[in-house]
């Protein structure tokens, strides 16, 4: 009953945020305020061994050192948030123990799934992709454990593996962000509930794509997941992560951090599509996406690329970067980032390049509409070890409309005289040409509009797995409802 | 912290010294606007904060800030020849000339051909005494929106650069500003100042050199504003080659009126810190500027060029192209912006910076930034650091030329682009002569 629907669910966007609905579920919620306790009580709920219950503890008072202020470096603007007003764990209430199959998953959690077209029952082959779904910081479901098992792939919750693989995750654990690295990372890792896992063994290619999808449902509630993919000398994966939430008056956090590790040989293929909710016309409610995503290309000759279509969320402030460490070590990063109405990003990469010979490209496309204002805020650094690295880095932004904004602010730093670094950008509006060229054969203004936007996010499009690519196009369409023609 | 990171007691005492050798008939007006400035600098500091400071994030200031340099209240007139400024920068004797000694008014080495093409040049301290009306209406005004050292700058406003070309006038003869610091002991600063008013339709040429002796340590806080009024068209190249232990901040504030035109060059070298930060306003349509610069660093110097260019009108064009070369262990910045308000439609805007980077201990920082809020608009940025020295050179190499010789023809050839666009004759031979083949620096 439900199957038709993970493939028709592209066409049936309506212009409206559809995932805005709440599921009503009984669910556990921690009482609002952080201090020691909640971090402990965090750390008790899931069982956790001591090393992370430490990494917790000195994450918080790192936290607190920080004095409760939070980076205002960016180009967003939003009212200080009281972090003591919030609820640090949420999660559906179990029946019994840990569900054993997907019988025991409460089935409103099952429909609540359906409704945003996420396949967690198994009967979904079809679709060949490995879903962990993660509700309210929760992990309630992974589908297809066997035949990742069989392959040697570990894809689970971070509990989960906290239980199972505690020695890889106290290995690479805040190897990549440092539970010091800013401000939200530290709360992050103080309080972070769950998220996925992923370990590919050496020469393994991961036979399926992987993909969490994340849902804030319960309110006033701050969503912090974290997760940790490791790839293994000579082994592929490729990870895909969709995000929704119900529509709330209020604003929600989100302070996610992800942290890749490509060993020697190694490559990591991450995607995004964001969508959590924007807020309404007027700016109200929507979710706070503070997050911090990292990738260290470790070995020789690893390679680490992140995609990401980024269309929801009222305030976006995200760098997925790369530490190009290992020699021949590859970083890319293709970014759509779409705003509207009175939605604000402030969205680039960090490309740190360490190891000789290294290479990483940038590819990055704004498109702003409505009241939005996109940033694209970038770093190459390329230090005095880094011989022969080399960088490419194009973005260009798009204005629809005259009260929104574009900006562009890219930070280059070179202390090594043989890299070559090259950095374009462009701004303008959907030239009239074009508009022109469309209308006249017969198609409308705003389906031109379309056009030229759809043609303007191809590059990035074709760096998506097919199905995410459909998505994403239609999600750009939902998005821009109202802003063209 | 922040209080003896400002240095704020020093500057408040130096400047009520000088407050005091005021005639009580002195202006009361100047005496305001020195006031004004001084509690702006009190409010300001210096910006030498680390966190958050975008407009200073590659060049920190703290060793300016927390240095002691004594204000010249007394100056040796005579320590400076005209042998010496013919040797340090451009010169020419058709030229008309201010020239200032740590700040302070040189009558004896200044020559302004009694304005034979329609030009008034003076000095500002006389101008303020005689006529207040014009220099009034502008001075201080565009500077108002800076930073801290503009406003220590404008606390110790005394002498300056007053060039002002009346309406409809062509001034054939270009203007030549030194400020020339003596490097005396002790460790002193001084407040170049200019105040350059472009009349309506007027056509103006300046030149404004930046010099001193190779080893002093001394700091160099020059503030200049340009008003460009309607139709009119200024040429402005802006010269610094400071001490290798001098610090020089330098601020450039410019207006441009409806369909009026700047074009401006600079060329920095030297210093221990170089500073050049040029704001351009462009607030009426038609207006167009075209900012070039050129930048060259060795041993452990750090020169950092920050431009901010303002379209709050529509209809204006900007072009940012600077280049530059860096050897030994210097540093070099690149920071430039462009914002387009809201009404500025029709907006072009443009800017470039490219580099070479020649030895492994340099670093550049570059940082072209865009900031658009309309949409009927063209605005791009390029930037690049490249090896392509190494391929230059090599290729040189394998036909014979040593090293030496490879190095500064390339350093030349990347430099020539910027330089072969210079429109006067003493300055263009000035610089061809400092980038040619040879040690660097040499002629």
């Amino acid at each position: 009953m439900a199957a038709p629907k993970v493939i028709s669910r592209t066409s049936e966007l309506e212009a409206d945020y559809k995932y805005g609905f709440v599921t009503d579920i009984e669910s556990e919620v921690a009482p609002k305020g952080l201090d020691e306790q909640v971090v402990r009580m965090i750390s008790a709920k899931k069982d956790e061994p001591d090393f992370l219950l430490e990494f917790r503890l000195k994450a918080y008072r790192r936290w607190l050192k920080m004095g409760g202020k939070e980076p205002r470096w960016a180009k967003v603007e939003f009212p200080p948030i009281d972090y003591q007003d919030l609820h640090y764990y949420a999660a559906p209430v179990k029946k019994g123990d840990s569900p054993e199959s997907l019988d025991d998953v409460d089935p409103e959690l099952i429909e609540a799934f359906d409704k945003l077209g996420i396949p967690i029952e198994e009967q979904k082959r079809m679709t060949g992709v490995a879903v962990d779904a993660i509700f309210d910081s929760v992990s309630v479901a992974t589908t297809y454990q066997k035949m990742l098992a069989d392959s040697g792939v570990v894809f689970c919750s971070v509990s989960e593996a906290v239980q199972h693989h505690p020695d890889l995750v106290e290995k690479y654990l805040g190897s990549v962000v440092p539970y010091t690295d800013n401000f939200y990372a530290a709360l992050n890792s103080a309080v972070f509930s769950d998220g996925s896992f992923v370990y590919v063994p050496p020469g393994v290619r991961c036979p399926i794509e992987l993909m969490t999808y994340f849902r804030i449902n319960a309110e006033e509630t701050g969503q912090f997941e974290r997760t940790l993919i490791v790839a293994d000398e000579g082994s592929y994966v490729s990870y895909l992560e969709g995000c929704t939430a119900p529509m709330r008056k209020s604003h929600q956090l989100h302070a996610a951090v992800v942290e890749l590790v490509a060993l020697e040989g190694a490559q990591i293929k991450y995607s995004t599509l964001q969508n959590w909710y924007p807020g309404d016309k007027e700016g109200n409610g929507g979710v706070y996406n503070f997050v911090t995503k990292r990738g260290k290309a470790a070995g020789r000759g690893s390679k680490i690329s992140w995609t990401q279509v980024e269309t929801g969320s009222a305030i976006t402030w995200k760098y997925p970067s790369v530490i190009l460490q290992g020699d021949d070590s590859t970083g890319e990063f293709y970014s759509v980032a779409l705003v509207n109405n009175h939605q604000q990003a402030d969205t680039g990469t960090k490309m740190i390049h360490i190891g000789k010979n290294t290479k990483s490209t940038i590819v990055a496309k704004g498109i702003s509409a409505g009241k939005g204002n996109n940033t694209y805020r970038g770093l190459v650094q390329i230090m005095p070890s880094a011989e022969n690295a080399s960088n490419y880095t194009q973005c260009d932004s798009l204005l629809v409309g005259d009260e929104c904004g574009a900006h562009t602010v890219p930070y280059i730093e070179v202390r090594n005289s043989s890299a070559r670094m090259e950095h374009e950008a462009s701004t303008s509006r959907v030239s009239d040409d074009k508009l022109f060229y469309c209308m006249q054969r017969g198609i409308s203004d705003e389906e031109a509009h379309y056009m030229v936007i759809n043609g303007f996010c191809r590059d990035i499009f074709q760096e998506l797995p097919f199905e995410f690519a459909m998505e994403a196009q239609q999600l750009l369409r939902v998005s821009l409802e109202g802003a063209v023609g | 912290m922040t209080q003896s990171l400002t240095g704020y007691e020093r500057y408040a005492a130096d400047f009520e010294a000088l407050e005091g050798m005021e005639p009580p008939n002195g202006s009361a007006w100047l005496r305001g606007v020195r006031r004004e400035a001084l509690a702006a600098f009190r409010r300001l500091g210096f910006p030498a904060e680390r966190r958050g400071n975008e407009r200073w994030k590659y060049t920190n200031v703290a060793p300016i800030a927390r240095s002691t340099f004594a204000y010249p209240f007394d100056v040796d007139m005579d320590a400076v020849t005209e042998a010496f400024l013919r040797q340090q920068g451009p010169w020419s004797d058709d030229w008309a000339r201010l020239v200032f000694v740590d700040g302070r008014f040189s009558a004896l080495l200044s020559t302004t051909f009694d304005g034979d093409d329609g030009l008034r040049l003076v000095n500002i301290g006389a101008a303020l005494h005689k006529d207040g009306g014009g220099v009034r209406q502008h001075l201080g005004k565009l500077a108002q929106s800076g930073d801290g050292f503009t406003a220590v700058n404008t606390a110790f406003l005394g002498d300056g650069a007053l060039v002002e070309a009346p309406d409809d006038t062509t001034c054939e003869r270009p203007v030549h500003l030194v400020f020339v610091s003596s490097g005396a002991s002790p460790d002193r600063v001084s407040y170049p100042r200019a105040l350059v008013l472009a009349g309506r339709n007027s056509r103006l040429t300046l030149v404004e050199s930046y010099v001193g002796p190779g080893d002093g340590r001394y700091f160099t806080n020059a503030v200049t504003e340009i008003v460009a009024q309607e139709g009119s068209g200024v040429e402005h190249y802006r010269y610094m080659t400071e001490g290798a232990g001098a610090f020089h901040v330098g601020s450039s504030y410019v207006r441009l009126g409806r369909g009026s035109s700047f074009r401006s060059t600079s060329f920095g070298r030297g210093a221990r810190i170089a500073r050049n930060g040029l704001s351009v306003l462009l607030d009426a349509p038609g207006a167009s500027c075209v900012l070039k610069g050129l930048y060259y660093t060795t041993g452990s110097e750090h020169v950092d060029n920050h431009i901010d260019v303002d379209h709050a009108g529509p209809g204006a064009s900007s072009d940012q192209y600077f280049k530059g070369i860096l050897d030994g262990s210097s540093k070099a910045v690149f920071s430039g912006r462009v914002l387009v308000r809201p009404n500025a439609q029709k907006t072009y805007a443009r800017q470039a910076d490219k580099n070479v980077v020649l030895s492994d201990g340099a670093r550049i920082n570059t940082k072209p930034s865009l900031e658009i809020y309309a949409d009927d608009v063209q605005c791009f940025h390029g930037a690049t650091a490249g090896a392509v020295a190494g391929d230059a050179i090599f290729y040189m190499r394998s036909r014979g030329m040593d090293e030496e010789t490879a190095r500064s023809l390339f350093v030349h050839g990347f430099a020539s682009e910027i330089i072969d666009s210079i429109e006067l004759p003493a300055l263009r031979s000035h610089l061809d002569r400092m980038f040619s083949v040879g040690p660097p620096g040499g002629g």
